[in-house]
């Protein structure tokens, strides 16, 4: 199957060694009276075999004009019909002449034009080429992306004059990937050579996939060389955005962890209260930024739906603290001393709490969409992107975790809490209303839950049994921090985040969470004070 | 244990196991699962009003099941002061025992005709794992269910009473060994039917295992089994042993001054208790057909807890009744009222702990001695709990050691 004239080696898929011939051939045909859209070329676009109506469309691409344009955006539209001689843009049951735009009349034996995928990918590519030279940047720098997803050699004077055109420097790096990329399709060595090195510096994990793909059907043995440098190039790029993102999922996890957990240290870690529906305070706090989300839908206009989530937080504190105190009141205070009851009443309570939730909302899921400021990530490397709500959370833990430690080392409601929990008799005889100071203190742990609810709500799914899943582990980051702590609290919720993601990478999801369980289980053996115990006279 | 100067004290004399009353109760329901039960389901005519009917048997079977988990707890928790939350993992170790076994009896009647079970050749595994190879033999199985429980709870629990893990940390730990298991036997990987777990059972020593002779079967060998082990527990708690352990729920530390080493009563109970749970998952599953990770849910082991809770802990009738109550009122809401059991149970946990703290059984005495609900028994029962809390948590950690006392006395 090789071809006759063809002295270089085989270096791509037949068709595309055609279609880049007949183009570079036809161009140099067309370049001189450069002209717009004909009625022709329109037609030679709609009709006839696949492979023709490629390089009809590859060809009208280097020479568009608006029309063009909006022919091409027809085609992929699946809004053009065509007879035998000419081609029609349908707007509506309306036929217009693709190239003067003037209305005309449908003759009867046109027909719809079909496209099947391999047109499809063509008009794709199509579509990006024509937007080179958009005057927005980050239409261009999209466009220079897409062209090098599809590399084809017959784009190579197009991809060269936006180059020649392009100011923006990041643009320019693209398009010169770009070019690279498509030159690494072509059939000449020193040309081959020439893009694998200048591929050395993409950092991304589809050049190495194009790299890859090539270096498979690649006999020149520089050629060759030069791609393998290019890869392990590549390859040391990519490792550290992977190892970065290990990392930051890991934060991610870990703040998470942390929030849930936070609220814990305080019930738990300071008070002593084993509260079993701890999880269920959090799963309050993410209906009541569900409840927002509804209530902005529909009684605010839709500018202001990106706002519903920061109007949720004092919402959802406010929601989960109130449970709190209710349930201080009616139930937990009568049980102070008893911590095996407190377990089995609390979690009595988170029963009824989630079977509340079922009867109210329904069973399943609710969703909960992130505000558009939140949605999409910021590209840190090629294959590194941190979703914009993950840094929110993150930041946001960050916030709470200071909020916290101010309002208990140095507000006069933390001396309070400080005070009763250290020692209740003599804080009761200085004249602090302890039992007062019980229930703040338990409002205020749950209402961290909230706020914990709220942060989950934006990148997990809201359900009744939402605090199911995270009891167990917000329960284990206080044990391995230490109670009363709430830097333990801090370092055993960021510690356990990392510890799992890492694993998770080595022996996969179920297995890493198993591996960290049974670590907290034997290390509570070892030390039951947690990491950060308090030094004291009882130590 | 001799002190070592005389004592002027006398211990009281051994009650009997049983007083005359007991025994009788004791024989009539002995007579009732084991004659009266049988004849009324098979030997009286469907139509008739005294017809117990299959589902009955397979509820109280099941029933009874639990009745012995509740046992078990009790020993541990009502006697020992030791809350376990990871009950629910014995009694699914028992029943994946059991469940192995059956497997392998299916034999080549499979949907698949294979030697292996079916999950295995749909795994495309080509022979049985380690972990099988002695499911194809019934005794050794009945070894399995008393020596698998066993072993985990001699190495968890030794690990955990050395340290002195106790109370509420005791519970979550437990929790946690419970959420692992659970986790790890969820995977296909682990061999035992992942999600789907063991069912489709067809025959038990080679008799298939639907008939109403077998069912009839399993139900009186559930019951013997169950009064079974309501004697062993009424020996072990009338005995110089139980006594120690009712010693080490009020007051660790008193009995560690007076010379005991706490470290093998409580191993031991512990495992009694972790055996007892495999034995009655062991007896369910044949019964129920079906075993999957979600028993070792720590939902199902916190129920566990409440069946004994409702029937009043530190007492040996008490669970029977109360997994009988509680599952009962289960049966029947689940069907009648599906949106109200989940707000019974939780309310029942919320009752109980605030207002019943012996349970049914305590409240029945009560009522019978005629006096006000908070009678000294009830003062007793807040007193232990007091000593309880005061010994909850580790002497290390800070500022509860202090606190709790001071909260307890509030309390």
């Amino acid at each position: 199957m090789t071809r006759p004239f063809r002295a270089a080696p085989r270096w791509r898929p037949l068709r595309a060694a055609w279609r880049g011939c007949a183009l570079m051939l036809l161009a140099l045909l067309l370049a001189p009276g450069a002209w717009a859209l004909t009625a022709e070329q329109a037609l030679k676009m709609a009709t006839g075999d696949g492979e023709d109506r490629v390089q009809a469309i590859n060809e009208a691409v280097l020479d568009a004009d608006d029309r063009t344009r909006a022919f091409i955006d027809a085609l992929s539209n699946d809004a053009v019909k065509a007879s035998d001689k000419a081609a029609f843009v349908m707007e509506g049951d309306q036929a217009t002449d693709p190239v003067t735009g003037a209305k005309v009349k449908l003759p009867d034996d046109a027909e719809d034009v079909i496209n099947n995928n391999f047109l499809r990918s063509a008009l794709d590519a199509a579509k990006a080429a024509l937007q080179l030279h958009s005057e927005d940047e980050a239409t261009r720098a999209a466009a220079a992306a897409a062209l090098m997803k599809d590399p084809d050699e017959s784009r190579l004077p197009l991809i060269d004059r936006a180059l020649a055109a392009e100011k923006s420097p990041a643009v320019r790096d693209r398009l010169e990937l770009a070019r690279a990329t498509t030159l690494l399709a072509s059939h000449d060595a020193a040309k081959r050579l020439q893009a694998a090195e200048a591929l050395q510096l993409a950092r991304s994990p589809d050049i190495k996939l194009l790299l890859n793909e090539q270096l498979s059907h690649e006999d020149d043995p520089k050629v060759k060389a030069a791609i393998q440098a290019a890869i392990a190039k590549i390859n040391e790029g990519l490792a550290w955005g992977d190892r970065l993102g290990v990392l930051f999922t890991g934060a991610s996890l870990g703040s998470i962890l942390l929030l849930a957990a936070l609220g814990l240290a305080i019930t738990y870690g300071l008070m002593g209260v084993i509260n079993m529906a701890h999880g269920e305070l959090i799963m309050i706090g993410a209906y009541a930024t569900y409840v927002m989300q509804v209530l902005f839908q529909r009684y605010l206009p839709d500018s202001a739906f990106g706002w519903y989530l920061v109007a949720a937080v004092p919402v959802s504190f406010l929601a989960s603290a109130l449970v709190g105190a209710v349930l201080e009141r009616g139930v937990i205070r009568f049980l102070y001393g008893r911590p095996l009851e407190t377990l089995l009443a609390t979690w009595g309570i988170s029963l009824v709490l989630i079977q509340s939730v079922r009867s109210l909302f329904g069973a399943q899921n609710v969703g909960v969409e992130n505000p558009s400021w939140m949605s999409g990530g910021w590209q840190v490397l090629p294959n590194l992107m941190l979703p914009y709500n993950r840094l929110v959370i993150i930041g946001f833990a960050a916030v709470v975790l200071a909020g916290v430690a101010f309002l208990i080392s140095r507000t006069r409601l933390g001396l309070f809490v400080r005070g009763v929990t250290q020692n209740r008799p003599i804080a009761s005889c200085m004249g602090v209303n302890t039992a007062r100071i019980d229930t703040y203190a338990f409002a205020l742990g749950s209402g961290i839950a909230g706020l914990a609810g709220c942060a989950l709500s934006q990148v997990g799914n809201v359900g009744p049994d939402l605090g199911q899943s995270y009891i167990v582990d917000s329960f284990m980051v206080v044990v391995l921090g230490g109670v009363g702590q709430l830097a333990g609290t801090v370092y055993a919720a960021l510690g356990l985040g990392l510890a799992n993601k890492l694993l998770e990478g080595w022996t996969g999801a179920v297995l890493a969470k198993i591996a960290v369980l049974v670590f907290i289980i034997v290390f509570i053996q070892k030390r039951p004070q947690g990491i950060f115990a308090l030094k004291g006279r009882e130590a | 244990m001799t002190p070592n100067t005389p004592s002027p004290l006398t211990l009281p004399a051994r009650a009997p196991l049983l007083s005359r009353g007991g025994w009788a109760a004791f024989l009539v329901a002995l007579i009732l699962v084991c004659a009266v039960a049988p004849v009324l389901n098979m030997a009286v005519p469907e139509g008739s009003a005294f017809h117990l009917s299959d589902y009955m048997v397979g509820l109280i079977g099941k029933i009874m099941c639990y009745a012995i988990c509740a046992l078990a707890m009790d020993l541990i928790w009502g006697y020992t002061g030791i809350l376990s939350l990871g009950h629910g993992l014995f009694f699914a170790l028992g029943g994946y025992m059991m469940g192995m076994y059956l497997m392998r009896q299916i034999g080549r009647d499979g949907s698949y005709k294979s030697d292996l079970p079916d999950f295995m050749v749909f795994l495309d595994w080509k022979e049985l794992p380690w972990h099988w190879a002695l499911s194809g033999s019934f005794v050794a199985t009945l070894v399995l269910i008393v020596a698998v429980p066993a072993l985990l709870a001699f190495v968890f629990g030794w690990f955990a009473f050395r340290s002195r893990i106790k109370g509420v940390y005791f519970s979550i730990i437990t929790q946690a060994l419970t959420v692992a298991a659970m986790l790890l036997f969820f995977r296909n990987e682990t061999g035992f039917g992942g999600n789907n777990g063991f069912t489709d059972f067809k025959r038990i020593l080679g008799i298939p295992i639907a008939t109403q002779e077998m069912r009839m079967l399993l139900f009186v060998l559930t019951g013997a089994t169950l009064l079974g082990f309501f004697l062993l527990a009424r020996w072990l708690v009338g005995s110089k042993y139980g006594r120690v352990l009712q010693a080490i729920r009020d007051a660790e530390s008193r009995v560690m001054f007076s010379g005991y080493n706490p470290l093998p009563y409580k191993l031991s109970i512990w495992i009694i208790s972790a055996v007892m749970c495999g034995v009655a998952g062991a007896l369910y599953v044949p019964q129920v057909g079906i075993i999957n990770p979600g028993e070792m849910s720590p939902a199902n082991s916190i129920e566990i807890a409440i069946w004994a809770a409702v029937g009043g802990r530190a007492t040996l009738v008490g669970p029977i009744i109360g997994a009988f109550l509680v599952n009962g009122a289960k049966s029947w809401l689940t069907v009648a009222a599906p949106e109200y059991w989940l707000f019974f149970l939780g309310g029942l946990f919320i009752v109980v702990t605030l207002f019943l703290p012996n349970g049914v059984v305590g409240l029945v005495r009560q009522l019978r001695r005629g006096k006000p609900v908070t009678a000294p028994a009830a003062a007793a029962a807040e007193r232990s709990l007091e000593s309880e809390a005061g010994e909850d948590v580790p002497p290390s950690v800070g500022p509860q050691a202090t606190a709790l006392p001071g909260q307890g006395a509030r309390a």
